[in-house]
């Protein structure tokens, strides 16, 4: 990857070494407040996509509403009519989610690949999902929990106790939790979890039955409730990223050169984990483990604004929504009046799209 | 033939190096055996640790194999097993020795070999400890072929391996094909393998989703892998194209270490970057398409065989040979554990994550108190 240094006076309130972008993105002889403009641009757009994502993901369905009818059920409900029904207690909650759980898994994801330096981590590499996926087994498998409405807690708390896990065994040592550690030992417990965990729902039809609905993710059926529940863990979890974003940078450097700069690697590794685990958390929880946003969205972001984290993360804050939202409005679309769940159209939009993306652009690393 | 043995004070641990002198061979810090042959024509250089921990690795596996041949529904004593191998026993004890049990051992241990080299072969081309024949789609594309034969057209064994080859051979193709534009770089091989094997795994879910419960299980049941019901007549077809891809595998091995170096310098150093991995990631499909077609994708072995045998060998990189004797004694073991661990018959593949996962967990936190 051909990089260049470029100079920015005064950006860098951090202290940390001038951002680096990939020449390729840079127009030749373009000031640096030309580029700020088209970012700023890039990302005025993304916010306008995002809006129109949100309208539409109110207005369609297997009710089709009109716009005006929406705006009333928003500020002049009338609990009468059959459609506010239909906006305030399905359609909005289902957006609220798709916007949530779709800046954190995106989020997540992207924290993820640069902590660990690996393009192919996903937010579930550090346990969330194996964790989320083995305590709802566990509990429609050993304790009987049927209710769909039980599983947010127990995936919620297995996500957390597999992470922290993970944590503890990739952070033993002497150089402590290396990226290369902390991703076996993420692969290594999600395999041991998945193993028993598929050794139950093999032997319990009713456990496999409960299983593979869960594991597709959907945001389709969640009441206001559940937004209600995630969102502080959610919105508390962008906030802490935003943060850190500054800190990445360095990190992305590899160890030694960022020990070299100065920067207290143990504390942002310890801060992503506790932002993964909140933001990957709270999603799967919500929404099942819909894994391919946090997978897809940094890539492709990295690839329009490169590879400052100052950038990225925003960045993807408004890109992944946009496509899980996408694949929502989509899912209620192709099977209408029936619905494909959220979690497989994110796949058949996203990988069509990474592919292109991927022959055109000259790929970065991280 | 002459054989020449060299003893180096390792420069590893507390004791201080041995003063460098300009006489004797380099000492790169590890114990090296170096065979000549032909009069110093052909020449071989064995690592000693990586040596005797092979050795180790193929009596652990002759061991656990003794034990499975004799454990069962109709156990029989350790020294029957030994003489119904050398064909003096009874006919009753020959056949649940050598026809029931032994072909199903013999499967494990090279299907496991198999897919550790294979492992091997990826993560080498990634230079990723996560890389596996997943990332080309290889597994995702084998469970749709297979989840297709089995939902749509209700196929038995052999429908099912096809299917599940055909899937895969596609799959890898295809992955291959769209990542390649002047050349099939390692990092967007990855990123269209992550994007192709998501959109066939969303495909699965939804295939699972849709079935009849009881199809789908059975589905789920190949899809973790299992060993049952395999006799001599899976045997001879993998030992055959085991036979014909190890000698290119060994041939290519040296190459491959090279090309560890990154495309450029393996470029400067005289290798064809772009043949070379094309040629390895042909073995590397070949081989866990065996397994798969033989007992369906198991999971895991491929991707912890590789780093458990770096981390007992104590090599810098990934080996061919210790990932492959590791991860036939890691099936081998599995396949014990799936078969009278529980009473109940579970899916080799189940077993091969939890055995695998926990060895690994052990080798991290161990290698952490050093």
């Amino acid at each position: 990857m051909i990089t260049q240094v470029v100079e920015q006076p005064g950006a860098d309130p951090a202290g940390h070494p001038a951002s680096v972008l990939p020449a390729a993105h840079r127009p030749c002889g373009a000031s640096t407040s030309q580029l700020r403009l088209q970012r700023l641009a890039l990302l005025a757009l993304s916010a306008a996509i995002l809006i129109v994502f949100c309208i539409i993901s109110l207005l369609v369905g297997a009710r089709p509403v009109a716009f005006s009818t929406a705006f009333d059920a928003l500020f002049a409900y009338d609990p009468v009519s059959a459609e506010h029904i239909v906006i305030r207690d399905y359609r909005l909650p289902r957006t609220l989610l798709g916007l949530l759980c779709g800046a954190a898994f995106g989020v997540s994801g992207a924290l993820i690949q640069v902590a660990t330096r690996n393009p192919l981590a996903d937010p579930g590499i550090l346990g969330v999902n194996a964790g989320a996926a083995f305590f709802v087994t566990l509990a429609v498998g050993l304790f009987g929990f049927h209710a769909v409405s039980s599983h947010l807690w127990f995936a919620f708390l297995g996500a957390i106790t597999v992470t922290l896990l993970v944590y503890a065994v990739g952070s033993r040592g002497r150089d402590g939790a290396t990226p290369v550690r902390l991703v076996l030992s993420g692969v290594a417990l999600s395999a041991v979890l998945g193993g028993i965990g598929s050794s139950i729902t093999l032997l319990d039809p009713v456990a496999f039955d409960s299983l593979r609905l869960w594991s597709i993710g959907s945001l389709a059926g969640r009441n206001i409730d559940v937004v209600v529940t995630v969102a502080p863990f959610i919105i508390f979890g962008l906030v802490l990223s935003v943060c850190i974003a500054p800190s990445l940078n360095v990190v992305a450097l590899g160890d030694d050169p960022s020990r070299a700069l100065g920067a207290n690697l143990v504390r942002t590794r310890i801060l992503v984990v506790i932002a993964v685990t909140l933001l990957a958390g709270a999603a799967t929880a919500a929404a099942g483990p819909i894994g391919f946003v946090g997978l897809m969205v940094p890539h492709v972001v990295r690839w329009l604004t490169g590879p400052d984290q100052r950038r990225i993360i925003p960045f993807t804050i408004l890109c992944s929504p946009i496509l899980l939202l996408a694949a929502d409005i989509t899912g209620r679309l192709v099977l209408f009046p029936g619905e494909l769940e959220a979690g497989i159209v994110t796949a058949f939009i996203g990988a069509p799209v990474l592919v292109a993306l991927a022959r055109r652009t000259r790929a970065s690393g991280i | 033939m002459t054989g020449a043995y060299h003893d180096h004070s390792r420069a590893r641990g507390n004791r201080p190096a041995a003063p460098a002198t300009n006489t004797g061979p380099i000492d790169f810090g590890r114990r090296v055996a170096v065979l000549r042959l032909l009069g110093g024509r052909l020449s071989l250089r064995f690592d000693l640790r990586s040596l005797v921990t092979g050795v180790i690795l193929l009596l652990s596996t002759a061991m656990i194999g003794a034990v499975s041949l004799a454990s069962g529904k109709f156990p029989i004593p350790l020294a029957d097993v030994f003489r119904a191998l050398h064909g003096t026993a009874g006919d009753n004890i020959r056949m649940v020795v050598v026809e029931w049990r032994l072909p199903r051992l013999l499967l494990a241990f090279l299907l496991g070999a198999a897919l550790g080299l294979s492992g091997a072969i990826f993560q080498s081309l990634t230079r990723n400890p996560l890389g596996s024949p997943d990332i080309i789609g290889f597994s995702a594309g084998t469970y749709t072929g297979a989840l297709a034969v089995l939902l749509i057209f209700s196929g038995g064994y052999y429908e099912t391996a096809a299917g599940a080859l055909a899937g895969g051979i596609i799959t890898a193709a295809a992955v291959y094909l769209l990542a390649y534009h002047g050349g099939a770089q390692s990092f967007r091989l990855i990123v269209v393998g992550i994007g192709i094997s998501a959109l066939l795994g969303a495909l699965n879910a939804w295939m699972i989703r849709q079935a009849d419960l009881q199809v789908a299980m059975s589905a789920a049941i190949w899809g973790a892998g299992s060993l049952n019901g395999l006799a001599f007549e899976q045997v001879w077809p993998v030992l055959l194209m085991l036979a014909l891809i190890v000698p290119c595998l060994l041939i290519l091995a040296r190459p491959m270490r090279q090309l560890e170096l990154g495309d450029d310098a393996a470029m400067s150093s005289g290798i064809h970057a772009n043949r070379l991995r094309l040629m390895l990631m042909i073995c590397g499909v070949a081989l866990t398409a065996i397994v798969t077609a033989a007992a369906g994708p198991i999971a895991f072995v491929s991707l912890a065989a590789p780093q458990i045998a770096r981390r007992v060998t104590r090599l810098a990189g990934v080996a061919l040979i210790p990932s492959a004797l590791v991860g036939g004694l890691l099936l081998t073991t599995a396949d014990w554990a799936a078969q009278h661990a529980f009473g109940v018959q579970l899916p080799v593949g189940v077993m091969t994550v939890s055995i695998g996962g926990l060895y690994f967990l052990w080798l991290l936190l161990r290698e952490a108190r050093q």
